[in-house]
């Protein structure tokens, strides 16, 4: 056996300086990280739904149209997937690689949902294997299951996931010793922030709102350069099925998650805002520049009331200002503020379109010969994804300067390496090169879909998406 | 289950994973190996036998890797800051290599078809999977060493220079060596199994004289491990050599690896597969046994870096719930795809 040797542990969140640059480049390198995962993360929750949803229409009807499509979402899960999945390991390592002292301090805690989401994505992983290369060994039941198993699984991880950034905008489920660790962890309470279910329901709904949009958006452009065929109408009414609700809900999740900020985080919602006063009655703004010098926001387009009413469902209510925080407690306030404006203004043009694609289909008429509407849906193809990312610079540099709200600094969390604009640049060309490249692929599928279905013979067309397999 | 045993129950979790990963993804990356090395008439079929044998399964063989991140740092969140702090640059580069990998492997197989393509994504994932394994062991080698151990108090002082504390404690002879063993062990796993899953008798031969040549490889790669370790790994050498344990493990593994040999020279495919794993199973489990209690020698064991017991038990559930999820689906997973499943 080896020698014991009783030594000194690694210190417990111990403060130390940081270099700003290394701060800064460490969480640059977070955000690409994260913002790069995200889109497959989103992708890999919605796409599995709707090529199950496609596949079982297709077996329903024994419509060949609908397998193509089912067949065709498979092979563009497939590539979206293996991306999220390794960008997911990256994460992994990186919240101890960038943040070692974050997890020290909190693996106790938060270390249980991403145990479950491991499992999550283990079954995710799985019956993807089994959609994916079993059409021809197993049973049209047991591929449809596996299917909905990826589907289901894909969605359960983003639950824990969010669990665990609820956490840090919550923290629950522990006490604080004197040399400020944690003691009395209950990781059940933790996995119940104040935040959590506001933010899971929100993400869930913006995975399936800016999938099913993007790829409506996707047939809709097909549909308008020339392609008729019924495939592209099967395509469309799916991914609309799956995106035109939730993104129709989203501004009703949004406002839950707006109230839970106001509760929870007032100097979050102050940022979003740009409210630099407490006030009575405090209004919404709509654009506008939050300069931090003058403690100003100004050019706002101001509504009165509004926000008293939107945060607390009060037009009287009081609504804390930045000015209420001293200065280092407060997120960088200009970025927060137009990424909360860009969320929020293309969310609602993309709801707008969802309510409009919805009214055609309730009218009976079909979406495909509507222009206007695919014009429409062709413009907000990528507004899920754009809102999505606005949305997470929200939530996570609204939460600046703390990595866990009120109780670890994102500067003392930092792993003490120097140099770490090194790596930052590593991970940053590499997500570019490999974004480009999926970008190719995807647009290359494309292509041949559309040639495919311009040459509308649904025989030939079969024969070509039977030999991509 | 009593408090104190909890932490040592997650650390054989952690090595039950880890064992897992390296008999399944482990093995993935020698398929890649033999990507790269692809030669003679039938270059082209080999690669085809890589491609087919990996493509169902090799992201549901990865979570393991992810397990073990997880596992470690819920259960031990000290260890997992400790390494990651001093491994920063090969752990960089082992995820650099983990993502090469992946994406080069689908973009292959669901890229364009044209052979400059094919090649190009062909000869990224051949080398990321040939990176990948040597830091791996690397990082392996370093924690084994008591190197990273070691720094720990260089790290809190700040007083040490870049390379004292982030480059030195991974290159050195010792590290070094296990990361090669490591590449050579799953080459060597993935070279086997590969004989079960080549369909034409041609490439199967193939398959053995590969696989022979990386016993011989891995046997090479383990001495240079023991001579480099007399220096770099003092504490590890001492625990096998001198514990009655520690040489019936080493007994076992150079059994393992005759019985391989000459399952392969006589051609017993199956019991081959069997002697393979066993080898590269006792390898990790001879570190667990040299290494144990500590998780990062000398200066973190399982109870030092252990999570507060309501979390551990909290996770013991997890993990047993996840278990029974997890074995029937990944069973179902390799059966319907081993090379002798039916075709409807």
């Amino acid at each position: 056996m080896l020698a014991r040797r009783t030594t000194t542990s690694v210190p417990r969140a111990v403060r130390t300086t940081t270099p700003v640059d290394d701060l800064l480049a460490a969480r640059t390198q977070m955000a690409v990280s994260l913002g790069f995962h995200i889109v497959f993360a989103e992708i890999g929750i919605a796409l599995p739904l709707m090529m199950v949803v496609a596949e079982w229409r297709g077996r329903r009807s024994n419509d060949p149209e609908l397998l193509a499509l089912a067949r065709r979402w498979a092979r563009g899960t497939a590539i979206l997937f293996a991306v999220g999945a390794v960008s997911g390991t990256v994460l992994s390592f990186e919240l101890g690689l960038l943040w070692p002292r974050f997890m020290e301090f909190a693996g106790p805690l938060i270390g249980l949902p991403f145990s479950l989401e491991g499992f999550a994505f283990f079954t995710e992983a799985i019956f993807l294997g089994v959609y994916l290369y079993g059409w021809d060994r197993v049973s049209p039941r047991m591929h449809i299951a596996a299917g909905v198993v990826v589907a289901l699984s894909g969605a359960a991880s983003a639950v824990f996931v969010v669990m665990v950034n609820a956490w840090m905008n919550g923290p629950v489920g522990y006490e604080l010793a004197a040399d400020g660790t944690l003691i009395g962890v209950d990781p059940i309470a933790a996995m119940g922030s104040p935040t959590a279910f506001a933010q899971i329901v929100h993400q869930l709904l913006a995975a399936y709102a800016a999938t099913g949009l993007a790829v409506a958006g996707i047939h809709a452009l097909l549909m308008l350069r020339g392609a008729k065929a019924a495939f592209h109408r099967h395509a469309l009414s799916t991914a609309l099925l799956i995106g035109a609700p939730a993104a129709v809900l989203l501004p009703v999740s949004g406002d839950l998650n707006a109230r839970v900020v106001a509760r929870t985080q007032p100097v979050k919602l102050a940022a979003m805002e740009g409210q630099w006063e407490t006030e009575r009655g405090a209004p919404l703004r709509i654009g506008g520049w939050p300069d931090e010098s003058t403690e100003t926001t100004r050019w706002a387009l101001e509504i009165p009331n509004a926000l008293s009413l939107l945060a607390f469902h009060d037009p009287q209510a009081t609504v804390r200002g930045l000015k209420e925080f001293p200065r280092d407690e407060r997120p960088p306030v200009a970025i927060v503020h137009f990424a909360f404006q860009v969320m929020v203004g293309l969310g609602t043009i993309a709801a707008l379109v969802s309510l409009w694609a919805g009214w055609v289909a309730w009218r009976r008429r079909d979406l495909t010969g509507n222009r206007r509407l695919l014009q429409a849906l062709a413009l907000v193809t990528p507004f899920g994804f754009i809102a999505t990312e606005a949305g997470w610079v929200v939530t996570e540099v609204g939460r600046q300067p703390w990595v866990v709200q009120g109780l670890l600094r994102t500067s003392d969390a930092v792993t003490p390496m120097p140099g770490l604009v090194v790596p930052m640049l590593l991970f940053t060309v590499l997500y570019i090169g490999l974004g480009a490249v999926v970008v190719v692929l995807i647009a290359a599928m494309v292509r041949e879909t559309r040639d495919a279905t311009r040459m509308a013979g649904t025989a030939e067309h079969r024969a070509v998406s039977a030999s991509a397999q | 289950m009593d408090a104190a045993s909890l932490p040592l129950v997650h650390a054989m979790v952690i090595a039950i994973a880890l064992n897992a990963y390296v008999l399944t993804g482990g093995a993935d990356f020698g398929g890649g190996v033999w990507d790269l090395l692809a030669s003679g008439p039938r270059r082209e079929q080999q690669r085809e036998t890589v491609a087919k044998a990996i493509g169902p399964i090799w992201e549901a063989n990865h979570v393991w890797l992810i397990l073990v991140v997880v596992v470690l740092f819920t259960a031990f969140p000290p260890a997992f800051a400790a390494i990651s702090i001093v491994l920063h640059v090969p752990l960089t580069l082992l995820l650099l290599g983990i993502v090469l990998r992946g994406a080069a492997f689908v973009f292959r197989s669901y890229g364009s078809p044209a052979d400059a393509a094919q090649r190009r994504w062909g000869r990224v994932f051949a080398i990321a999977s040939v990176v990948t394994p040597v830091f791996l062991g690397i990082c392996v080698g370093a924690i084994v060493s008591g190197a990273v151990g070691e720094r720990l108090a260089l790290v809190r002082s700040g007083a040490a220079g870049f390379a004292a504390v982030y480059v030195r404690p991974w290159l050195a002879p010792f590290p070094l060596a296990v990361g090669a063993l490591t590449l050579a062990l799953f080459a060597f796993l993935a070279a086997v199994y590969l004989t079960l899953e080549a369909k034409d008798a041609e490439v199967r031969e193939d398959f053995r004289r590969r696989a022979l040549a990386a016993a011989a490889v891995a046997a090479v790669t383990a001495l240079l491990g023991v001579v480099a370790g007399r220096w770099g790994a003092p504490r590890l050498q001492a625990a096998l050599l001198s514990s009655a344990g520690g040489i019936l493990l080493l007994l076992a593994a150079a059994l393992a690896l005759a019985t391989a040999a000459w399952c392969l020279w006589t051609r017993r495919w199956a019991l081959a597969r069997v002697a393979a794993a066993a080898l590269v199973s006792l390898v990790l489990w001879g570190w667990v046994y040299a290494q144990n209690p500590m998780l990062v020698p000398p200066a973190l064991d399982v109870h030092q870096a252990a999570s507060p017991p309501a979390t551990l038990r909290l996770l013991l559930w997890a993990l047993i719930g996840g278990a029974v999820i997890l074995a029937p689906s990944l069973l179902y997973l390799y059966r319907l795809f081993s090379p002798t499943a039916p075709r409807r």
